[in-house]
């Protein structure tokens, strides 16, 4: 039944899908091959040597991970807290719609802006300096209403009969959610977290301005200490480098490394969620 | 029993706080990007930003006109937007749509894998092979322009723009598809002509929510579009971004300063523009009933 026109149209949206799909196979497979044969043991382990061209990204790794570290710190109570009052206890009321209208707002702030708000806060008026902490808490601020909205989506998902049956056996409203509601909506709070934080791992722009050095060769001693970070490092290998021609395999294997964090990270939250949506099927 | 209704309370007063904490992020944004923005409107004066020219560092006249920062980020925008609707659109259709179950399976994911690419990553892609394929296509000088950025922030647009879309698509009412074929219309009339309109609000809100994301993007910018700071709508030059000036500029500048004033300056237009898209892509969304 399906004239020329139409089997061409499908083509069409076809074609326009798949050529996404090619672009992005064709960026990881561009990373993957290039970034492999500079990988090696010392390169992961070891710390950079002639600012950044030879030696490994230890440092790197370590400062994003207490970066990362620092960030889940803060943002996962507040988070599950936020979603908490919000599925749980908040009414129709002028707070709750200012909070949700907040929430809304700071999940479309730029990435940049952050990092302004983070040295002006953080670092300067806190006097934190340029610093794990500072850095750590710009960031918490980035991924909080990622974080609440995937609590509260998680929250939602636990049926409202588990309550009233709580509440009808005496318990008070917290003992009902304590039992009753948090034991089951705990692995999709934090499958939702953990995808939020994966995102951080990668973001360049706010810790620009609040955490990052670039060459950092010791590992950081005190939460008050600057770090290098694996997004920053790819950053200044790949632009401010005098020789960036030269330190092409570093920069492809550094690539590769933060790439392969924020993937992991990312798909081993997703497959986590999958599982528990089955194991909690209501 | 007296002693756990008091309990009660601390908790719930412990999450009312912990929930407002977001909106106190939101409030001290507002108030620090303002407090060090001030200082520059107040001394060189909010005329120094109708300028034509973005030179904050010169030994005669430094020059602080946002137009050349206004005008980049435009370019890019346009162009990534350009680029980012069709593919997004078309993709959304096909996947909501015409797609078979398994193949649904691989392209939701595969495709909201981009989204995860860390940007400096794509940033680096751009400037290592982008940039290079933009200059030899177009016989240009440099690589490193609105267009090389352009189609780098469509790719970490579209998957944001597919997903929202398509569920846009998905939600139109199953009734008014069944009516539509019922009336002997095909399957492509009905997805043309009923679904997709029907879903177009939708699909609007998630350009402009794409749009707010390639605005605010700045590694990526930095990168790959050259950072000069002309006035020009073309996508051929070089151009610089407000996202891409404060990243650049602001490891350089002396606290205080009026160029770290100014800097500040761009935040805040930065953060009005993104505000604005984002809160017109939730009124579209919240006015078709596409938002709980």
């Amino acid at each position: 039944m399906k004239n020329a026109g139409e089997g061409l149209t499908y083509l069409g949206l076809r074609l326009a899908t798949y050529s996404v799909v090619l672009v992005i196979g064709y960026i990881l497979a561009d990373i993957i091959w290039h970034g492999i044969p500079a990988l090696s043991w010392e390169f992961l382990s070891g710390p950079p040597r002639q600012s950044g061209a030879a030696g490994g990204i230890l440092p790197a790794i370590v400062g994003t991970f207490y970066l990362v570290s620092g960030t889940l710190l803060v943002a996962l109570p507040l988070g599950i807290g936020g979603a908490l009052y919000l599925s749980e206890y908040a009414t129709r009321n002028r707070l709750t719609m200012a909070i949700r209208l907040a929430i809304s707002t700071l999940a479309g702030v730029p990435s940049i802006v952050f990092g302004l708000f983070g040295l002006g806060l953080f670092v300067i008026f806190c006097n934190f300096g340029a610093s794990i902490l500072a850095g750590a808490l710009t960031l918490a601020c980035m991924v909080l209403p990622t974080i609440i909205v995937a609590c509260e989506e998680a929250l939602l998902a636990v049926p409202q009969g588990l309550r009233s049956s709580s509440l009808a056996l005496g318990a008070t409203k917290w003992q009902a959610i304590r039992t009753n509601v948090l034991p089951y909506s705990l692995p999709g709070m934090l499958t939702g977290t953990i995808l939020a934080i994966g995102r951080a791992a990668g973001e360049t722009a706010p810790i620009l301005l609040t955490a990052a050095a670039f060459f950092l060769p010791r590992l950081p001693g005190s939460i008050f200490d600057q770090v290098m970070a694996l997004p920053y490092h790819l950053y200044i290998l790949a632009t401010q480098h005098p020789e960036a021609e030269k330190v092409r395999p570093m920069q492809y294997a550094t690539a590769l490394v933060l790439l392969l964090l924020v993937l992991g990270i990312t798909m081993g939250a997703t497959i986590l969620r999958s599982r528990f949506r089955k194991k909690y099927r209501w | 029993m007296a002693q756990r209704r008091w309990q009660e309370k601390a908790i719930q007063l412990t999450l009312v706080a912990m929930a407002t904490t977001s909106l106190l992020v939101v409030v001290l944004i507002f108030l620090f990007l303002g407090k060090e923005a001030i200082p520059f409107l107040k001394d060189p004066g909010i005329a120094r930003l109708l300028d034509r020219q973005w030179m904050p560092v010169s030994f005669q006249q430094e020059h602080f006109g946002l137009l050349p920062l206004l005008t980049g980020s435009l370019v890019v925008t346009l162009t990534a937007t350009l680029i980012t609707v069709p593919f997004s659109v078309l993709g959304a259709i096909y996947i909501a749509e015409i797609a078979r179950p398994l193949e649904r399976e691989f392209l939701k994911p595969f495709i909201e894998l981009l989204a995860s690419i860390p940007s400096v990553v794509l940033g680096f892609f751009g400037l290592v092979v982008l940039a290079p394929l933009v200059k030899a296509l177009f016989g240009l000088p440099s690589g490193l322009n609105g267009l090389t950025g352009g189609l780098l922030l469509a790719l970490m647009a579209i998957p944001t723009v597919i997903s929202i879309s398509e569920d846009a698509i998905t939600s139109v009412p199953r009734h008014l598809k069944q009516a539509s074929l019922a009336l002997g219309a095909s399957e492509l009339q009905t997805i043309l002509r009923v679904t997709v309109p029907a879903a177009l609000p939708g699909i609007i809100a998630a350009v402009m929510l794409g749009m707010g994301r390639i605005v605010g993007e700045t590694m990526v910018v930095m990168m790959v579009t050259g950072n000069a700071a002309l006035v020009t709508l073309n996508p051929f030059q070089s151009v610089r971004t407000m996202t891409a000036t404060i990243a650049a500029e602001m490891g350089e500048v002396s606290f205080g300063s009026i160029h770290y004033s100014a800097l500040f300056c761009v935040g805040v237009v930065l953060m009005l523009v993104t505000f604005v898209l984002n809160l017109g892509a939730q009124r579209v969304l919240k006015r078709y009933g596409m938002m709980t």
